[in-house]
């Protein structure tokens, strides 16, 4: 139904012309779901937007051919073309906060999107047809939903109004880029579920676009892989993903994180881009490594936990709703009491708005607790504001943010950024020996040394996230708190830098607070795990423990909905 | 962090926009000409024994009577136009350059600081700012050199003219400098470099200073090419009003004060070539700033 051949995108530049898409075939039949699957940067958005038409200045097609059914797309007039795609094809987009207009009913919007197309229908069929469809992706009492703003919808519920809107004019092809990355794992795979039903149902086509291979193997009929705007496999997605042939393929499956069971490396395959960087760095970060291997014994009692928190509440002033009168405080997080022992890495799980951040920045220092208390080996940890700027926890616990790229200032070089912690702790006076120990540290991190002298802008998510860890090592800290260190990378860097994590936890005796929404990759890094559900601790225990039989519901819940890579959806008998 | 460009972008930019170059070519003319008013003017206008009655009025030389050794013609002094307009775009110049540098230290150092600091005296700063805002620039200014000539004992008045000039003009245009640095601050202040800077206990003064302020400095520099137009209009204006410099050491301003004597009396050059000078000089920068705001705002693209 949807024919692409030999599709090449190119956006001309100074500096020559960059072809974002090269020769990408790609044909979607009705009823069926075809997975985009490809890293950051690897074209699947902007073959979307060449078929839709949404292509961003100064991109042009330069070459191939879009046919959709027995219309040749591209040879049909600008205005003809419009239309077609405007009655033919619908797009998902992946933020449901944006992609729909905040000041308009819902009614509004689906009702002028029918008539838009459909003016002959007339208001009062329009509508019964909006409610219908509203009914149909799953909104309960769809009649009087119909009269709320987005705001009102929680956000799966607003990605099925997305869907609603764009199922509305009964298109043939509809795209989907990104549709459930926003979302949690929960509602994330209802969603999919609804679009699986949908596809199935209406016997629609679909391109799904996204970085997820758990999505891909949850719900595509077929797949295609692409990296840097080539198509590298393609396939019915249980043969790709079962049996890849490409080397990119195989890589790209591999450093996905399992949740089955955990393995002591990720297995990275090296192909001829992705020289194996730590071997190169081996020596180079000889002195550094020697260097964090010297530090000091902590000056405290040798507890046996690195780090402990009690009865820790975070409460956050409600919204004031009149002059006098305030919202009860939003407790962010509530009575948690966790303790991080020595050398070991804890796992910290939990949806988003489940206080794991804010317990990190509590922990930190950042946000100030209103109750309970916190202890770093032994001692205790003055909360918030009170904690001074030169107690010693500000260097001996060090965090790892999880945006690589609000957590490196813009203006400053590498080095300049490396060398403010050895500066500010005087760890080290002299200059010179400061820049060595700097490049050494770049080294051990997996990074060429020349990187000091470059600026944040010139490195990738990766590279940052490496300098960011390079950054809180050189401060010698015995504890590490990790937000989320990876979820803004793409797997196979992901792989890569919590390989390094591993090396250096183990290396350095380091105890790590690790962070994240992700329970595979928890599972691959934490010795003990403890889950969070708004505000409050549901469970903790050994991390082989939990996965092995999570004892709380809600664990469990939260275990049965990670996708796992396994191609097991019975196909609907419809096409 | 896309206000990184790499040179050769600004200067691609800078190719395609004639308009631009034409600006940049006539605003450094300007300056040059100020700066080196001194070796280059015919003559020196604050030398009276320089020029003589007899020599006055003389229209430009390309006009009939006109003279060669006055290129712009004389005014009713005898004072060569020439070396009154690169006298007077001098004293400009330097007035609004340091206007601008007062402005600027005390709008950025409050703002920061208001940004930083936030609660009451974030409020104060800035309700203080608001009501500055109210006030029209030129009352300001009048207000400043009204209460410095009360202060100052008269034999002292003529050696402070210029300082108290660049406090009452950049006492009206630093509300600007703290409202960006404040908001820029503010923005800042949650990005998670700062927080780490926080959480490794960064003294603030190097955070704001290290890691903040060059952060901000983009919208900051658009501002005050904006703002030294404004600053050299306002001692214009100043100085036309005659509370600013006096007619035996004429800004710009004085030279149009000067020349309205004899705006409808035939001698046009006395009035019309300080204020082409004046014009030419302010639109100039004002075009600068707006291809600045574009090189680091790259949405105006």
């Amino acid at each position: 139904m949807l024919a692409v051949q030999g599709l090449t995108v190119a956006f001309p530049g100074r500096q020559g012309t960059f072809n974002a898409v090269e020769d990408v075939d790609l044909a979607v039949a009705a009823g069926e779901i075809h997975g985009l699957v490809g890293e950051s940067g690897a074209g699947k958005s902007t073959i979307a937007a060449a078929i839709t038409g949404l292509l961003p200045a100064p991109g042009i097609i330069a070459g191939g051919a879009i046919r959709l059914g027995e219309t040749d797309l591209l040879a049909l007039p600008f205005a003809a073309r419009h239309a077609t795609r405007g009655k033919r094809v619908s797009m998902i987009f992946q933020d449901p906060q944006t992609s729909l207009d905040p000041l308009m009913t819902i009614e509004a919007q689906l009702v002028e999107t029918i008539l838009a197309h459909e003016p002959a229908l007339g208001r009062a069929a329009a509508w019964a047809r909006a409610a219908a469809l509203l009914g149909e992706t799953g909104i309960r009492d769809p009649e009087r939903r119909m009269q709320a703003y987005p705001h009102q919808f929680s956000g799966g519920m607003r990605q099925r109004v997305v869907i609603a809107l764009a199922l509305c004019t009964n298109p043939e092809l509809v795209i989907a880029d990104e549709p459930t990355t926003a979302l949690d794992v929960a509602v994330q795979s209802q969603v999919l579920a609804l679009i699986r039903r949908l596809v199935d149902e209406r016997g629609i086509g679909m391109v799904l676009i996204t970085h997820d291979i758990g999505v891909i193997a949850q719900v595509t009929d077929r797949v295609t892989v692409l990296r840097h705007g080539r198509v590298v496999e393609a396939g019915a997605t249980a043969d790709v993903l079962g049996n890849p042939q490409a080397a990119y393929t195989k890589s790209l499956l591999a450093s996905i994180p399992r949740l089955d069971r955990r393995l002591p490396r990720f297995p990275l395959i090296a192909d001829e881009e992705r020289a194996p960087s730590a071997s190169a760095g081996a020596d180079a970060g000889a002195l550094a490594e020697a260097w964090l291997k010297a530090r000091p014994a902590g000056a405290g009692t040798h507890a046996a936990e690195a780090l402990a928190v009690e009865n820790l509440t975070v409460a956050f002033d409600g919204p004031r709703r009149a002059f006098f009168r305030k919202e009860p405080p939003i407790r962010a997080v509530d009575d948690v009491s966790l303790a991080l022992p020595r050398g070991a890495v804890l796992g910290l799980v939990g949806e988003s708005g489940s206080g794991k951040s804010t317990l990190a920045k509590a922990i930190m220092g950042l946000v100030q607790p209103s109750a309970g208390t916190m202890r770093h080996d032994g001692a205790a940890l003055p909360p918030g504001r009170t904690r001074p700027r030169k107690h010693p926890s500000r260097r001996a616990i060090q965090m790892v943010f999880q945006d690589p790229f609000s957590s490196l200032n813009g203006r400053r070089r590498i080095g300049a950024i490396l060398a403010e912690p050895l500066v500010l702790y005087g760890l080290e006076p002299d200059a010179g020996a400061r820049a060595r120990l700097v490049s050494s540290m770049l080294a051990l991190v997996g990074l060429p040394t020349d990187a000091a002298e470059r600026y944040p802008h010139q490195f990738s998510g990766g590279q940052r996230q490496r300098i960011a860890i390079g950054r809180a090592l050189l401060a010698r800290p015995d504890v590490l708190v990790c937000d989320e260190p990876t979820s803004a990378l793409d797997v196979s860097i992901q792989a890569q830098v919590l390989n390094l994590l591993k090396d250096l936890q183990e290396r350095f005796a380091l105890s790590i607070l690790f962070i994240s929404h992700d329970l595979a990759v928890v599972r691959q890094m934490a010795d003990r795990i403890a889950v969070m559900k708004d505000g409050r601790l549901v469970e903790t225990g050994e991390s082989e423990a939990f996965f092995a039989g999570p004892r709380e519901p809600y664990s469990r819940n939260l275990l049965a909905l990670t996708p796992v890579l396994s191609v097991k959806r019975p196909r609907a008998q419809a096409s | 962090m896309r206000a990184f460009l790499s040179q050769s972008e600004a200067l691609h930019l800078l190719a395609r926009s004639p308009l631009v170059i034409a600006a940049a070519l006539v605003a450094l003319l300007a300056i040059a000409g100020a700066a080196l008013a001194p070796l280059i003017a015919p003559s020196d206008p604050y030398d009276l024994a320089s020029f003589s009655l007899v020599d006055g009025l003389r229209p430009p030389a390309f006009l009939e009577g006109g003279d060669t050794r006055f290129l712009l013609g004389t005014d009713d002094q005898g004072r060569d136009m020439v070396s009154a307009i690169l006298y007077g775009a001098r004293l400009s110049l330097v007035i609004g350059l340091g206007a601008l540098a007062f402005a600027a230290i005390l709008g950025i150092g409050l703002g920061l600081a208001a940004g930083w600091i936030g609660g009451r005296f974030d409020a104060l700063v800035m309700r203080i700012a608001d009501v500055q805002l109210a006030l029209p620039a030129i009352l300001t200014a009048l207000l400043v050199d009204g209460i410095a000539r009360g202060l100052l004992p008269s034999g002292a008045r003529d050696e402070v003219r210029i300082p108290v000039l660049v406090a009452a003009i950049g006492l009206s245009l630093w509300v600007d400098f703290a409202r960006t640095a404040r908001a820029s601050t503010l923005r800042a202040k949650n990005e998670d470099y700062v927080q780490a800077a926080i959480a490794m206990g960064v003294h603030p003064a190097r955070i704001l200073f290290v890691e903040i302020l060059p952060n901000v400095l983009g919208p900051l520099v658009v501002i005050a090419t904006v703002d030294l137009a404004s600053a050299i209009l306002l001692e214009a204006t100043l100085s036309f009003l005659g509370v600013g410099l006096p007619a035996d050491a004429p800004s710009l301003g004085t030279l149009i004060r000067i020349g309205m004597q004899f705006l409808l009396s035939g001698e046009w050059w006395i009035l019309w070539l300080p204020t082409a000078f004046l014009v030419a000089l302010v639109v100039a920068i004002n075009v600068m700033g707006d291809f600045l705001r574009e090189i680091f705002d790259p949405r105006l693209r």
